[in-house]
């Protein structure tokens, strides 16, 4: 090999070479303490901060969602429980084809254009990562046929859970409401973190009222996953805290019968024990199926029930305002004795209408021939207007006002179903704020009546009725009597709460009140005599009948003439027996006629029915 | 005494096993020991799986076994063979980019039928190499003329590799004739002016660059930009590292790792398992393995006794340096990813090999020295 002839200075080549090694050593040493420098800083600075993180990526809370609590009849009969259910979830973003994932899945489970629907409005509500429901309640066949083929479904699981189920379907639908899906307004007015696991939330009734009770607390458990989300284990489980079980003061025999004397009537009763208040019976009809709610009715049905005529989903007894009619006659005559104004003795002539003084306006009696001279006991029984149009003069809005209010009328009675109205009891001050206009003489006779601008549910007239059978004692009117814990098997009753004592000028002045409703039913002019036949208990009754059609001052009311919906509601008030109380009802019959001939018959079947089954 | 080929002998006094053998023992120590606790990784990263274990020990094995004899090598062989090899590795880049296999996404490999083959490996030894062999036959510091050839030696491999594309081969190879040029003597005003090409050239290799490799760039800037994507890879091993702490949460207890949440985690991030079990201690004890390595390389660098031996030494010394500081980096963000093993510990043959010849080379330079008249 010939190399050129160059004179190389090894010294010097050497010490060159040791002298870069050096800086590049140097170089070394420095990128190396930058590298520690950044693991001190992962690793000592930041190492919480890292910690929280990697605990993060690997564990995951699961929320344990509790059992809802379950619904009882005052006799222990189950009138909510939650049933096992398999229900068929799709997760969306894990399905590829969902059109062809659903094609193939309708030839294993029966899937109806409702569930289709369904499932397509959820979806459009929920992200996709989320499991979505497109079938409940699948049956063990169907289960099974799916489990075979459940490789080809990737995305599609089976989940098993407890459902709300009210086993006699529309029974006391009114009163026991139902439960559905939580939705974005829920969201508003609950805890979010309790209901983390829970999928259904009481809606209306007393399932909703009583949702905090019935709910439970949530549980969670702390699970280790991997970074696909697979559950590796259980870190930590804290169990949830099943709800409680509520025991209505509700009959459900009684409220059966109650719901069958309506026949195809619509209206409400609620029929009250005027010693603790417990309601017995709480009726609204027609009723519907509230398991049609639990896991989101279809829109065609849910159309049907809100278009119909008969309104089935509206809750007449706490939130039908009527007119109380000649049902608030005993209360105004109470008033008079006790206010001083008239006493049992104090004779009215009644012609057949009534005219202020000076003026030409003639205020009819329902009876055109009138009913002669009447004292407080008859013009009650045989329900004499121009008696009450007189008294109700005599002692003006003010203190007919202050007496009514008493006993609740126009405001809500507290009863422990959520929405309740409060009726209306007008007054001066109402009218001026309301109308503002001021208040007519005019007014206040028809007042006496239960006529014009005066309101009541039938809920604040069965607690008015209960409330003067008991001589003033008002309780709180409510329809669960106790509650459960899930592993006591102990009840935990309710306060009753005593709203008010009236104030008795005179035990008499109720006696006679009381006496007069016992003859509208076994008197022989009274007017619900008809029902007083063949009985074995005595009662005391008011019938009513509230126009909702106003009648011009000649003529005359021909049912025949009137569509049915301008018909008179029939009213009927009623508590027995006389002497010692046990039950007190009140009940509304839309466009039934008059009070006697349709409301009142109800309460008698119903009244047997209560005294029939308290004697044995 | 005995006489060497080209006349030379060598001193009796020293004939000691090491020099029997040709193996140097402070370096073979170093690297058993670093690749022995590598296994202890390995094991925890890949899942406990023995087949994996079993599969990476007769790497290792094959790698020492390759080690031992390159160093059989005497440097004189090595330097005369150089042009040779640097020719053949050239011609053998070529023909990839024309003939070459794919795997993975990028043309690296060449397949003789019974065996694959990827040239790139090659260059990583003949580069610095050729560069040695160049400089080493005038003297030292180069000048101008003299830089810009070797330059041309390093930059045309360099360019041929990232075309396949390798990124990380490339920079390893361009460091490694880089080394050799600054060990060599490079004067600071040259060095001054390559960085600043370097800058120039930066948006021109950016106008070159593969989108995943923008993207590997971009994410290295901003990793929370894209957590699910590109970034995740960074955003997962910094968690593993900073959640190991001072003291790790210990063998086999690394939740990144174990419940999949660590990617690549027997491979290129392989650093971030070690820096979640044993934590900063364990780290640092690591480290100080690869700092006795790396210094001893260097050291008999110095020893060797032609510029050929110190420049090749002193070149692999600082390119097992720069292997160790790529991956690092990139494992704790502090670089862009590049597809770079944390060497003698990440589950891989291929580099492996190459980076233990390598070290043969540094035995063969040290164990064939010549007894000099004093």
């Amino acid at each position: 090999m010939a190399y050129p002839v160059t004179i190389k200075d090894y010294l010097f080549e050497s010490r060159l070479f040791m002298q870069r090694s050096i800086q590049a050593l140097v170089f070394a040493a420095l990128l190396i303490a930058a590298l520690v420098g950044r693991l001190i800083y992962l690793q000592v600075v930041a190492h919480e901060h890292f910690i929280t993180l990697s605990d993060d990526n690997r564990i995951k809370i699961l929320p344990l969602p509790p059992n809802r609590g379950l619904i009882f009849d005052r006799n222990g009969l189950i009138l909510a429980d939650n049933l096992p259910s398999y229900r068929l979830e799709i997760t969306p973003e894990q399905v590829r084809d969902m059109q062809g994932t659903l094609e193939r899945l309708a030839q294993l489970v029966n899937i109806r254009d409702v569930d289709r629907k369904r499932f397509d409005n959820l979806r459009a509500r929920t992200p996709a990562f989320k499991p979505v429901p497109l079938r409940f309640h699948l049956s063990d066949e169907e289960v099974a046929r799916f489990a075979i083929d459940r490789h080809k479904f990737p995305g599609v699981d089976i989940v098993a859970g407890l459902s709300r189920h009210y086993p006699h379907g529309p029974l006391g639908a009114h009163a026991l409401g139902y439960v559905g899906r939580v939705d974005e307004r829920d969201l508003q007015r609950i805890d979010a973190s309790n209901y983390s696991g829970t999928t259904h939330i009481g809606k209306v009734g007393i399932e909703r009222t009583y949702e905090d009770v019935l709910h439970g607390k949530v549980g969670f458990s702390q699970v280790e996953t991997n970074a696909e989300g697979r559950v590796l284990r259980t870190l930590v489980r804290t169990p949830p805290v099943p709800g409680e079980n509520l025991y209505l003061t509700l009959d459900a025999e009684l409220q059966n019968v109650a719901e069958q004397a309506f026949g195809d009537n619509a209206g409400a009763v609620v029929v009250i024990d005027p010693n603790n208040g417990d309601v017995l019976a709480f009726v609204s009809q027609p009723t519907y199926d509230p398991n049609l709610f639990v896991n989101g009715i279809d829109t065609d049905t849910y159309h049907a029930l809100n278009t119909d005529p008969q309104r089935p989903l509206f809750n007449r007894a706490l939130r039908g305002q009527y007119p109380p009619g000649s049902t608030i006659k005993p209360f105004v005559g109470l008033g008079g004795l006790e206010q001083g104004i008239t006493s049992p003795q104090a004779h009215t002539y009644c012609p057949g209408f009534y005219q202020l003084p000076g003026k030409d306006r003639k205020y009819r009696d329902w009876k055109r021939t009138g009913h002669g001279t009447v004292d407080l006991g008859s013009a009650i029984a045989e329900s004499c207007d121009v008696y009450f149009y007189d008294l109700a003069l005599s002692m003006g809005i003010d203190r007919l006002h202050e007496f009514l209010s008493q006993f609740g009328f126009g405001a809500s009675t507290g009863i422990d179903i959520s929405g309740e109205l409060g009726g209306l009891l007008p007054s001066r001050d109402w009218k001026r704020g309301a109308r503002s206009e001021p208040w007519f003489p005019g007014e206040t006779l028809i007042t006496g009546i239960g006529q014009g601008f005066v309101l009541t549910t039938p809920v604040q007239l069965a607690s008015a009725t209960a409330t003067l059978a008991r001589y003033g004692h008002r309780l709180k009117p409510h329809i669960v009597a106790s509650t459960q814990k899930y592993d006591d098997p102990e009840l935990t009753p309710l306060a009753v709460e005593t709203l008010l004592a009236i104030p008795v000028v005179d035990r008499h002045h109720w006696s006679e009140v009381i006496d007069a409703m016992r003859e509208v039913v076994h008197g022989k002019r009274g007017t619900a005599r008809k029902i007083g036949l063949d009985i074995e208990y005595d009662i005391a009754g008011k019938t009513g009948t509230a126009q909702v059609f106003g009648l011009k001052e000649e003529e005359k009311y021909d049912a025949d003439k009137l569509a049915k919906k301008l018909h008179d509601h029939s009213l009927f008030i009623a508590f027995a027996p006389v002497d010692s109380p046990a039950v007190a009802i009140a009940i509304v019959v839309e466009h039934g006629g008059s009070g006697s001939a349709v409301a009142a018959p109800i309460a008698r079947t119903i009244l047997d029915k209560f005294l029939e089954k308290s004697a044995s | 005494m005995s006489t060497l080929l080209d006349g030379s002998r060598e001193d009796a006094s020293r004939r000691d096993w090491q020099h029997i053998l040709h193996i140097d023992a402070a370096l073979l120590f170093g690297l058993l020991a670093l690749s022995g606790l590598g296994l202890f990784v390995l094991y925890s990263a890949a899942g406990q799986e023995q087949p994996v274990l079993l599969r990476q020990l007769i790497r290792l094995a094959v790698a020492f076994g390759g080690m031992a004899l390159v160093a059989q090598l005497r440097p004189q062989w090595l330097q005369r063979w150089t042009p040779w090899i640097y020719g053949l590795g050239l011609l053998l880049l070529a023909a990839v980019l024309l003939v070459g296999d794919i795997g993975k996404g990028a043309q690296r490999w060449l397949d003789f039928g019974f065996v694959r083959f990827q040239p790139s490996e090659m260059m990583k030894l003949a580069v610095p190499m050729m560069v040695a062999w160049y400089l080493s036959d005038q003297r030292l510091p180069p000048g101008g003329a003299r830089v810009s050839v070797a330059g041309a030696l390093i930059i045309v491999p360099v360019l041929l590799i990232a075309r396949q594309p390798d990124l990380g081969t490339a920079l390893l190879i361009g460091s490694a004739g880089f080394f050799a040029l600054f060990l060599a003597g490079l004067s600071w005003r040259l060095l001054a002016g390559l960085v600043l090409a370097g800058a120039g050239a930066a948006p021109v290799l950016w106008h070159f660059m593969h989108d995943y490799q923008r993207q590997r760039v971009i994410t290295f800037l901003n990793p929370e930009q894209d957590p699910l994507g590109t970034g995740y890879h960074i955003i997962q091993s910094k968690i593993a590292i900073g959640s190991g702490g001072v003291f790790g949460k210990g063998w086999l207890n690394g939740t990144q790792a174990h419940l999949e949440f660590l990617p690549e985690r027997s491979t290129d991030f392989i650093f971030a398992v070690l820096g979640e079990e044993f934590g900063l201690v364990g780290i640092l004890a690591v480290l100080a393995m690869y700092t006795v390595i790396i210094v001893r390389s260097v050291y008999i660098a110095t020893q060797a006794q032609d510029t050929y031996g110190r420049l090749l030494g002193g070149s692999l010394a600082m390119t097992f340096f720069i292997y160790l500081i790529v991956n690092t980096g990139m494992v704790t963000g502090l670089l862009p990813v590049v597809g770079l093993p944390l060497p003698l510990i990440s589950y891989g043959g291929t580099s492996m090999v190459t980076l233990m010849a390598g070290f043969g080379m540094l035995m063969s330079i040290h164990t064939h020295r010549k007894l000099l008249p004093t």
